[in-house]
């Protein structure tokens, strides 16, 4: 049984995405020096994400998404461009803690209980044993693995990792989420099921949320925003804000708002193409 | 259960498990039967000598002559005088019946009957192998300690210093080739020379030879985790220790164990070749006091325990790695 999502308001737009700002990019520019000569990883990239927004980035392979998310999370630096993350440097932001990461595998501790691996980042950032307790408690029942906390990663199915994976995220209570690509290696059942979760998370927390996705579908089902990007060099060809309501159940997929977005997308991905 | 917990009772109730012992068995069948054999041409000098002062005709008739003639050739021209070469005082090589007498000679009967042994004296015979191997056993055990605890704080700083990465390394492979055989007794003496003996330079010797497998092990280790667990780690702003003790630490577990395997077993070599200059007890210099005095049977014996007590510790390190492993929840 999934909680409900929230009422939508009178426009359509969910109700939480506000006018403030959360990450801002101008004219961002990455170029990898390589040995066969520079890869213009991204070009030219701007990109106003407002606060409480679902924005996924879609495009084919080499067109930037995952690099573009890991100059959000300072794991990559642009060669040229601006860059802020809750008015501060994207590295300010990671020393801050001020987000966190899904990574496309679930990379939980083989060693570590699904309990202690949802505590690694409190460990590291130095939360109280009491503290650290009632998280995990918390976050386990957010993503419904409330009975798993002894259990080992080996014990558990792709699809579980994944959500642990996405509650250690969680744990600390950053504001901006990350994900890349986080449902890619599932199947396609698990993966239904995964975003109707995510939505209902993000609907429950009310999180600014960054998704990088190879499916249309997906990235259509789950976003407010939808930034289609396209190769050599990266850059994005389109911006799209989904006039779908907050309220999507999965059968939301098959409605002529649904496909006329899918399409839409579509074209931008072979505009892309094309140039 | 486990997929290979269930797959091992199955196979020890159909009686498949034991499919691996006849080739095994065979194997060593052979090899002991080859020792047999071998022992008459090495032994076939003194054997004939023996025949010979039986009265028995030998031919050549006299040890000066002999003792030009090939093994093989006497042996064939001397086939009626070998009954003698499988119990021989002081054969060149011992039957295996006969270095399984001095084995048990030299532990069970010293112990139990020996006027300083174990039941007579209460404590263990300094004749017998017992309180040999535990000489050796103890400098082999200091040492390993010594080298694994050199070898785990010199990976840390190889993984963390690229000073280190580069200048640590050479040397750490340099010193492995050197013999050891040449480098002990020059330990032994410096050490001696600033008051240091006993137990501790053989010790250190045992360390030279062990800390090498655990220094490249658990760099390999400390190294192992990819480039996502190091960005997770980064997310999280975590400090270079933080990242050490709860990532590259545990990950690295595995590989110690298995460096440990061999450093032990490298440990042990270490500790007797330390005893071989000094000869003050131990398995090496019972080795080379069967050597001088021509106990070529005490060698033996002495070298099986040796390699019986190198089995043991490997056995030992093993166990305690699936033991480990298990707790750590790495392995069902």
């Amino acid at each position: 049984m999934t909680a409900p999502l929230p009422k939508v308001d009178a426009q359509g737009t969910p109700a939480q995405v506000s006018d403030q700002i959360v990450i801002q990019a101008s004219h961002l520019d990455l170029t990898f020096e390589t040995a066969d000569g520079p890869v213009h990883a991204l070009k030219d990239v701007s990109l106003d994400v407002p606060k409480g927004a679902f924005v996924s980035f879609i495009g084919p392979s080499g067109c930037g998404k995952t690099t573009f998310l890991r100059c959000i999370a300072a794991l990559e630096t642009p060669t040229g461009g601006a860059l802020t993350v809750n008015g501060m440097s994207a590295d300010e932001a990671r020393r801050a803690r001020a987000y966190g990461y899904v990574f496309q595998a679930a990379g939980l501790y083989p060693w570590r209980t699904i309990g202690r691996n949802i505590a690694l980042p409190l460990e590291i950032m130095g939360f109280s044993k009491q503290d650290q307790a009632e998280r995990i408690a918390k976050v386990l029942d957010l993503v419904e693995l409330s009975g798993f906390e002894k259990k080992y990663p080996w014990q558990l199915s792709g699809g579980m990792q994944q959500r642990a994976s996405i509650a250690r995220a969680l744990a600390f209570d950053a504001d901006l989420l990350l994900m890349d690509e986080p449902f890619g290696a599932l199947d396609e059942i698990v993966r239904d099921r995964l975003n109707e979760e995510v939505l209902r998370l993000w609907a429950k927390t009310s999180k600014t949320i960054a998704f990088v996705t190879h499916s249309i579908p997906e990235a259509v089902y789950l976003s407010t925003h939808i930034v289609v990007m396209s190769p050599r060099p990266g850059r994005i060809t389109d911006v799209i804000e989904s006039p779908l309501p907050a309220e999507r159940p999965l059968d939301i997929r098959d409605t002529p708002e649904f496909i006329e977005i899918a399409h839409r997308v579509r074209e931008g991905l072979r505009a892309g193409y094309g140039e | 259960m486990s997929d290979a917990a269930v797959t091992r009772r199955s196979r020890i109730k159909s009686g498949t498990a034991w499919l691996g012992l006849p080739p095994v068995l065979a194997v060593i069948l052979g090899l002991i039967a080859l020792w047999y054999v071998a022992v008459v041409p090495m032994n076939v000098q003194e054997t004939l000598t023996r025949a010979e002062r039986a009265g028995v005709a030998v031919t050549p008739a006299t040890a000066v002559d002999r003792r030009d003639a090939g093994n093989w050739a006497l042996v064939l021209g001397n086939t009626h005088a070998l009954g003698e070469s499988w119990s021989l005082d002081r054969p060149r090589l011992p039957a295996p019946h006969q270095v399984v007498t001095e084995l048990y000679e030299s532990t069970w009967v010293e112990e139990t009957t020996g006027r300083r042994g174990l039941v007579r004296s209460g404590s263990f015979s300094n004749r017998g192998l017992i309180h040999h191997a535990l000489v050796t056993l103890n400098a082999t055990l200091v040492g390993f300690l010594i080298g694994t605890t050199l070898g785990i704080v010199l990976a840390v700083g190889i993984v963390h210093s690229r000073v280190m990465d580069m200048s640590v390394m050479p040397w750490a492979i340099v010193s492995q080739t050197i013999p050891i055989v040449a480098l002990a007794p020059m330990i032994i003496v410096v050490l001696y020379s600033v008051g240091v003996q006993g137990l501790l330079p053989k010790a250190v010797i045992s360390a030279y030879l062990s800390f090498f497998p655990v220094v490249v092990g658990m760099v390999k280790g400390l190294r192992s985790p990819d480039g996502m667990q190091m960005d997770l780690m980064r997310t999280y702003n975590a400090s270079t220790l933080a990242v050490l003790f709860k990532l590259r630490l545990p990950a690295s577990v595995p590989y110690l164990f298995a460096s440990l395997k061999i450093a032990v077993a490298a440990s042990l070599v270490g500790a007797i070749v330390g005893e071989l200059p000094v000869q003050k007890g131990g398995l090496g210099a019972r080795m080379l006091a069967g050597s001088y005095y021509g106990q070529t049977a005490q060698i033996w014996a002495a070298l099986f325990l040796a390699a019986g007590l190198a089995a043991l510790l490997v056995w030992a390190i093993a166990a305690i790695e699936q033991r480990t492993l298990r707790r750590m929840g790495m392995t069902p």
